[in-house]
């Protein structure tokens, strides 16, 4: 059976900090919080949390024509914002672009949360479908992100949607990295997309997992500190491509990484609770794939959102896979959780690292909580000979996702 | 009540801005489909911002089907509109 090499070749951002990688970059290794406060969600009976971390607005008229962009929502937006980019980077032409070797898998946790409300307010109170646009059902089918970015960039390959909530990006990185070892794709746009609002903070609150630091909004969240007290919900799209090895090099493309292994497990025992066991068997499965021990792992960047339990459950699962030397950290108290943006928005920032050999410590960060303090939490910005990283994101509903990257030597 | 010019030219008012289209393209001879680049879901969309904006029913599908043109548009509102009043 074929089994291609599968390397990284492009990278395209839409992040808290506004559009691009170079300002995602710029604004992480400055150590900066993307995170605000919302005064509007005030008004909301019963919601305690007003933090997010918001997409800055942008001017997206020049960006996507009227005809494609009348179907998308900010998160579609975003994910062929991020696309557009990735794909300059990577130096992709039309032809090989618009060929059917070419696909795109993208991650969401829902359809367009905006769109949803502005249906169902003007279609619940009465049941009525009259002033309703052609284009609101394209902005909310869940797989909405895949689809604006298929219809704008004129895909003829194979297109897939992961929702896998807050692992819905790294699970699409994943597909991608399964459909080319395959051999079915020559290259694959994968990512994910997220939009701030109100509902979705909500629900996070509801289940008592959103921060209510209200008083100090860069100050939290607070992944694996003593005194973290929840999410902090962020919006954005991060979008890589995904390419055999040998397409990369006839190309002559730059080449960011290689993704070496992909582990992938479901956990039956509770739809919200994380267990340390399934957490494990990702990222084991992850190493075997990539023909690495645990030894060799260089970096961990953690989904740690500063749940209570979450960050607690996979500090002890880090522990027992790569023990207490090996430095972690979490990028959500830069850039909040991102969510169905996170794995991708998290890998781009990742490949960073690897180029520069530099491990960006944890914001918010101050007092390491005793339990989670058997690994090896980074505070400060660390130079280091970064070979081969793993990348974890978990998602609600029981997705247990863990990524393989290894630099790629010239 | 409004008058037919007024009608015309609230029609392309509207229509400019739902469809970001410059309302000098927009002349009696202009065919949506082909020189103004409308689709089907911008048919869709156009009855939406016109039933609204005129307070008036566009649900003769045979009808909306033989406009052609920013002036078979302006006649069928015309005649709505005027319809609407007696």
């Amino acid at each position: 059976m074929t089994s291609n090499r599968v390397v990284i070749t492009g990278r395209g951002a839409v992040s808290p900090f506004g559009l691009g990688v170079d300002t995602l970059i710029d604004n992480i290794w400055g150590g900066r919080s993307g995170v605000t406060i919302i005064d509007d969600w005030r008004r909301i009976e019963g919601l305690e949390s007003y933090l997010a971390a918001p997409v800055p607005n942008f001017d997206v008229k020049k960006k996507i024509p009227r005809n494609r962009r009348r179907t998308m929502g900010p998160m579609a937006i975003y994910s062929t914002v991020a696309a557009q980019e990735a794909i300059q980077d990577s130096g992709l032409d039309d032809k090989l672009l618009r060929s059917d070797g070419t696909g795109v898998v993208m991650g969401s946790t829902t359809g367009s949360p905006s769109a949803y409300e502005k249906f169902y307010r003007r279609f619940s109170p009465n049941m009525v479908i009259d002033q309703i646009k052609s284009g609101e059902f394209f902005m909310m089918m869940s797989h909405t992100c895949s689809a604006n970015v298929c219809q704008s960039l004129g895909i003829t390959g194979e297109q897939w949607s992961t929702s896998g909530a807050c692992a819905s990006s790294l699970q699409a990185i994943g597909l991608g990295t399964l459909l080319i070892r395959s051999g079915r794709q020559r290259i694959m746009l994968c990512g994910g997309s997220e939009e701030v609002h109100h509902t979705v903070t909500s629900v996070f609150d509801l289940l008592r997992a959103a921060s209510h630091g209200n008083e100090n909004p860069r100050s939290y969240p607070r992944p694996f500190d003593r005194e973290r007290d929840g999410v902090v919900c962020g919006g954005g799209s991060g979008v890589v491509v995904l390419e055999d090895l040998d397409s990369a090099l006839a190309r002559g493309a730059h080449i960011y990484a290689e993704v070496i292994g992909y582990g992938n497990f479901n956990d039956p025992e509770h739809i919200a609770n994380p267990h340390e066991h399934v957490m494990i068997r990702a990222m084991e499965y992850a190493l075997r794939d990539a023909g690495v021990a645990p030894a060799e792992i260089d970096y961990v960047s953690a989904h740690a959102t500063a749940t209570r339990v979450g960050d607690q459950v996979e500090a002890a699962a880090l522990h027992r896979v790569i023990g207490t030397e090996v430095p972690i950290s979490s990028l959500k108290g830069h850039i909040g959780h991102t969510l169905g943006a996170a794995g991708s928005l998290e890998t781009i920032i990742l490949l960073e690292m690897l180029k520069q050999q530099e491990i960006i410590p944890t914001r918010n960060l101050d007092t390491i909580d005793p339990e989670c303090a058997k690994i090896n939490l980074i505070k400060k910005t660390t130079r280091r000979k970064l070979n081969v990283v793993l990348k974890n994101n978990f998602g609600l509903g029981g997705v247990n996702s863990s990524l393989v990257l290894r630099r790629m030597s010239s | 009540m409004i008058s037919e010019e007024e009608l015309r030219l609230k029609t392309i008012e509207v229509l400019a801005e739902e469809f970001e289209l410059d309302a000098e393209d927009m002349t009696p001879e202009a065919t949506l489909y082909d020189d103004l680049d409308l689709d089907s879901l911008d048919t869709v969309d156009m009855v939406v911002v016109l039933e609204k904006t005129f307070q008036i029913k566009m649900g003769d599908e045979e009808a909306l089907r033989s406009i052609r043109t920013m002036d078979d548009l302006h006649r069928y509102l015309l005649l709505l509109h005027t319809e609407k009043q007696t």
